[in-house]
């Protein structure tokens, strides 16, 4: 067993030339997870919610619906929903040629953003519903019984309590859509794990390279549970397990 | 948008997709059953109150934990299939792509494994080691005879859940080019054009089973429930 270890190879100048080195490679992959799991995020919570939402109102139809969202987005593979976003999407939806037009990188990022916003959202979905039935039911009872309309008992009474409640799942839930990202790599995005692998190809020092982006993924980790962790303190409630 | 759709492609292919079908269901099965024994094991080191055993434990269940699955298995299809080489001077040509897939999410979901199973054990009422205590049991006795027992049966919906999403997952033994049930689909669409028709397929049927199964374990959940 003979292997180089050269730690230098990530300050040398990267193959598409510019003045780059492979630092840069990695940082940009950096940048390119952290950019499409954000905002991937901001669409699993918006419609994570109003789903999440649908599945505590009375209407029937409502509640079937949103229940068969879940279990369509929770049931299929997270590859196999990428790569439906990414083929069938632009083939089957109504503006699809449009889409085919765009950058190829374009495409690469809008069908990984979707995929996650949607498969995230239904996990949202489920933790909103949670938060929502652990509510007191008298609740939702006493905010109708003083003349609230149906979305205000929502917006000013239930929803705020809920929220509060569901942080600490919902923090597991964004450490998971960053993990989840580095399935976008399949689809050719530049992502972290991508970059790695590309790296393991250019720099033939395939365990500086791995070591590196594993590192890289642990620090995201990291900052996210400690951004939350603040969240989480200034959210909780009083008067719960874990409140003051 | 009108799409021609065109489905010939599987039944043309359905022993190529069967075949595929077969190899995710093997890996699901070995990685579940390994995955169980060796997330027990990592749970009793946790529990066992011998501080090295159970920061040891904690930091390998927190490495797996923080790394995308999909970069595990790159660990394993790109890094040690050669370190294993190099280190038992196998040929170039051994083929151990299906092997590094078994041991890569064997390794991984142990770690989700043992902290389902973790807290399958704390669940259990401490009266009860106290009992086994009383009666004579050795430590690993009670564990044995009185805590996991009891501590697998509150667990059970929780670990075939978790077999579930695991059978999910290994369609991403797709960076390994294996030809697993997505891999087949996936293949025989870009051979015959069909790539659409496929990926649907491939969806409708991870779903039909999924769903099936995640109601079995409902039922089950509701039955076993004490």
């Amino acid at each position: 067993m003979s292997y180089n270890w050269n730690w230098g190879v990530f300050l040398q100048p990267a193959a598409s030339g510019g003045g780059a080195t492979y630092l840069d490679w990695l940082l940009a992959g950096l940048q390119m997870t952290v950019a499409v799991s954000l905002t991937g995020w901001l669409i699993a919570l918006a419609l994570g919610t109003a789903v999440g939402v649908l599945r505590t109102v009375p209407g029937r139809a409502a509640r079937a619906f949103a229940a068969a969202y879940v279990e369509i987005f929770r049931n299929i593979p997270l590859l196999v929903q990428l790569f439906i976003w990414y083929f069938v999407a632009p083939e089957l939806l109504p503006g699809g040629d449009a889409v085919k037009g765009l950058h190829p990188v374009t495409q690469q990022f809008l069908a990984g953003m979707l995929c996650l916003g949607f498969f995230t959202s239904a996990r949202v979905a489920e933790q909103v519903r949670a938060g929502i039935e652990s509510l007191p039911r008298g609740q939702r009872a006493a905010a109708l019984a003083l003349g609230f309309t149906l979305p205000q008992t929502y917006r000013y009474v239930l929803l705020p309590m809920a929220f509060r409640l569901v942080v600490p799942p919902l923090t597991s839930e964004i450490l998971n859509i960053f993990k989840n990202s580095a399935v976008l790599s399949t689809i050719g995005l530049l992502e972290l794990a991508a970059q790695g692998r590309q790296l393991v190809d250019y720099t033939a020092q395939p365990y500086e390279s791995f070591i590196a982006v594993t590192l890289l993924y642990m620090a995201i980790n990291v900052v996210v549970m400690v951004l939350m962790r603040v969240v989480e303190r200034r959210t909780r409630v009083p008067g719960y397990i874990g409140g003051r | 948008m009108s799409y021609e759709f065109d489905w010939s492609s599987i039944p043309n292919a359905a022993p190529f997709l069967l075949q595929g079908m077969l190899v995710t269901l093997e890996i699901t099965a070995v990685a579940v059953l390994a995955g169980i024994l060796w997330g027990t094991v990592l749970a009793l080191m946790r529990l066992s109150g011998i501080a090295p055993l159970a920061a040891a434990a904690a930091g390998y269940v927190t490495l797996f934990r923080s790394v995308p699955l999909v970069m595990v298995l790159l660990w394993f299809f790109l890094i040690v299939p050669q370190f294993l080489q190099d280190l038992l001077n196998l040929g170039r040509a051994a083929d151990m792509r299906l092997v590094s897939a078994m041991v890569g999410f064997a390794l991984f979901e142990a770690a989700y494994y043992s902290e389902i199973i973790r807290a399958g054990i704390q669940s259990v009422p401490r009266g009860q080691i106290a009992a086994a205590y009383a009666l004579g049991m050795t430590h690993w006795q009670a564990m044995r005879l009185v805590v996991l027992p009891q501590a697998f049966r509150n667990m059970v919906p929780l670990l075939l859940t978790q077999a579930i999403i695991l059978f999910q997952d290994t369609s991403l033994v797709y960076v390994s080019a294996l030809t697993d049930f997505f891999g087949a689909a996936y293949k025989v669409g870009e051979r015959d054009g069909t790539i659409v028709e496929m990926l649907l397929f491939a969806g409708a049927v991870y779903f039909v089973l999924c769903y099936a199964a995640s109601q079995l374990v409902r039922r089950l959940q509701r039955r076993l429930a004490v």
